[in-house]
């Protein structure tokens, strides 16, 4: 059972987990990804629906219609009545607006088009 | 203490200390959901950790506490490295002292439920070699078949570790550079590790169930065995509710969705077993460690319904993301996890006391009792209340939805000071007998 497991998890880790092209993970989306961590951001807010409530999710802030890289650069610059001001330099809310669109470029959440079968599973068209 | 030399029940003790830490900073991060200023100088993004840690160490400390108590009083084993439960002991006490200072100074690692930073995970890696080390080496001494709760031990001693490790694997640049395999960690290493502490505590469970009916089968039985393999399965494999929205590949929804339906056999179980469950109810009701065994009877039962209506995706689709997903981690923290660790507390402080008649009578233990079942059960609720407005409203802005199940929110956060009254009555109830 414990081989079956170490096997599922390594399939897990490379099946579908490649990363689409042409996004690159390069220092600025490094330093954001660590703003992101160092202040504690999931606590609050949510990728693909896993993290805290208290904000919303950010997985296509960037990419939604009606939001985008300057309404999240307000938020993080500025804060909310919710969210603290965490006093980011500029170049701070740069790299934490890149590494949203690195984030934002790598899938939708929730899928737009999708089918359920008749036992209840989910399915996205076209897959 | 009322027992000298007895490690475990240093861990005890310091579990309750943990408890009552974290439901105050529960209390404290529930306000906040309606009102951010509360408390200015512990935002949200620090009572939320500190409220999780704190709620984690009870866990694990009050299990640990309990393996290292009852091991030598009921298999006829002494513990073969008594300095090592020291050593564990110390290297949990300090290593949660210092995640406690690093939240409060705004030191965060950043990834959910283990937002210390990373360093502070080596002392737990450490400290849980002694525990593991300890716990094969003296009961391989052990003659016969080893009952099935001291396979469940076992088994989330040695899978804590191993899912620990793959909870760390983010600070490897390949999962780092690649959202989708940091999102795969978070659904399925955080999944399996809350698994592997489920072990501990459902052995215990079943432990405390053997001990209090005489019975001895019930941790033999085939059905027994049979149900921890198929909750091993569910560790490894299941977690379907966490993964549909989340990128992977297709077949891994599919194969999520079939292990996660295989616990309808545990929910059916649970209702074929409910009548004689309900007859040795009446015979142990005075009986502190049955009473929370049977409530963690009935939050088990609810919880799973949940867990297994939510892992349907035609139903995910409106419940990941939501409040739905608390209640279904909190309604298991508190009401299946605590409630079982609360009968282990109980039933040492019953071995321990001298006059156990006078104690099954205490007042005082059975308001805090009904004070956190009836407000767990309202606190429940409201949270599906808010998970279901907000699940029905996933397309309108974010602040318009939450404004929406604000009236949720505020029953949750009072029904959250009533819990956290009763608990603190069951604490101070247990502290008084442990220390006294």
């Amino acid at each position: 059972m414990c081989a079956i497991g170490v096997i599922y998890s390594v399939v897990v880790y490379t099946s579908g987990t490649a990363t689409p092209l042409p996004i690159v993970h390069d220092a600025d989306v490094a330093s954001g990804q660590r703003l992101f961590r160092e202040n504690n951001c999931v606590a609050c807010h949510q990728f693909y629906g896993l993290g805290g409530y208290m904000g919303p999710d950010l997985t296509n802030v960037i990419s939604v219609e009606g939001k985008g890289s300057d309404y999240a650069r307000v938020f993080i610059e500025f804060g909310t009545q919710k969210m603290p001001n965490f006093q980011f330099t500029q170049t701070e809310v740069d790299q934490l607006v890149k590494f949203l669109e690195f984030v934002d470029a790598h899938g939708k959440y929730t899928p737009e088009n999708y089918n359920f079968s008749w036992y209840g599973a989910y399915e996205e068209k076209g897959q | 203490m009322k027992k000298k030399g007895n490690e475990g029940l240093w861990f005890v003790v310091l579990g309750l200390f943990s408890l009552a830490g974290g439901i105050c900073f529960g209390l404290v991060a529930a306000f906040q959901f309606l009102y951010p200023d509360f408390i200015q100088a512990l935002p949200f993004f620090k009572s939320r950790p500190l409220h999780v840690s704190m709620v984690v160490a009870w866990i694990f400390s009050t299990a640990a506490g309990g393996i290292y108590y009852y091991v030598p009083r009921y298999s006829n084993l002494q513990w073969r490295f008594r300095g090592l439960i020291k050593l564990h002991f110390a290297f949990f006490l300090v290593t949660g002292l210092l995640i406690l200072a690093a939240y409060v100074s705004g030191k965060f690692g950043g990834r959910e439920y283990w937002e210390f930073p990373p360093v502070l995970a080596i002392p737990i890696f450490v400290s849980w070699i002694f525990f593991g080390v300890n716990y094969f080496i003296t009961l391989r001494k052990k003659t016969g078949p080893w009952p099935v709760y001291m396979w469940m031990w076992g088994t989330g001693i040695v899978f804590f570790f191993l899912t620990l490790s793959e909870a760390y694997l983010w600070i490897f640049p390949h999962f780092t550079e690649n959202i989708i395999r940091e999102i795969t960690i978070q659904w399925k290493a955080y999944g399996a590790l809350v698994g592997s502490w489920n072990m501990m505590v459902y052995g215990t469970a079943i432990f405390l169930m053997t001990k209090i009916s005489g019975n001895e089968d019930l941790a033999k039985s085939k059905m027994a065995f049979g149900l921890f393999l198929l909750g091993f399965t569910n560790l490894l494999f299941g977690w379907a509710h966490h993964t549909y929205f989340v990128p992977s590949a297709p077949w891994i929804r599919h194969f999520a969705y079939l292990v996660s339906m295989t616990e309808l056999f545990i929910l059916g179980k649970i209702i074929w077993d409910w009548r004689s469950t309900l007859s040795s109810y009446q015979k142990h009701q005075h009986l502190f460690a049955y009473r929370f065994l049977f409530a963690s009877e009935i939050w088990i039962f609810l919880n799973l319904a949940l867990a297994l209506a939510i892992s349907i995706p035609a139903i995910n689709i409106f419940t990941h993301g939501t409040h739905i997903t608390v209640a279904h981690s909190m309604g298991s923290t508190i009401g299946i996890n605590t409630m079982i660790l609360m009968a282990s507390v109980y039933f040492i402080i019953r071995e321990l006391m001298p006059a156990k008649e006078g104690f099954n009578g205490d007042k005082t233990t059975s308001v805090g009792f009904w004070i956190t079942q009836i407000s767990l059960a309202v606190f429940w609720f409201a949270l599906l209340g808010a998970g279901i407005v907000k699940g029905s409203n996933s397309n309108q802005a974010f602040a318009s939805v939450m404004s929406d199940a604000e009236p949720y929110l505020f029953t949750f956060a009072c029904a959250g000071f009533f819990l956290m009254i009763g608990l603190l009555t069951l604490i101070y109830s247990a502290l008084r007998r442990l220390l006294g």
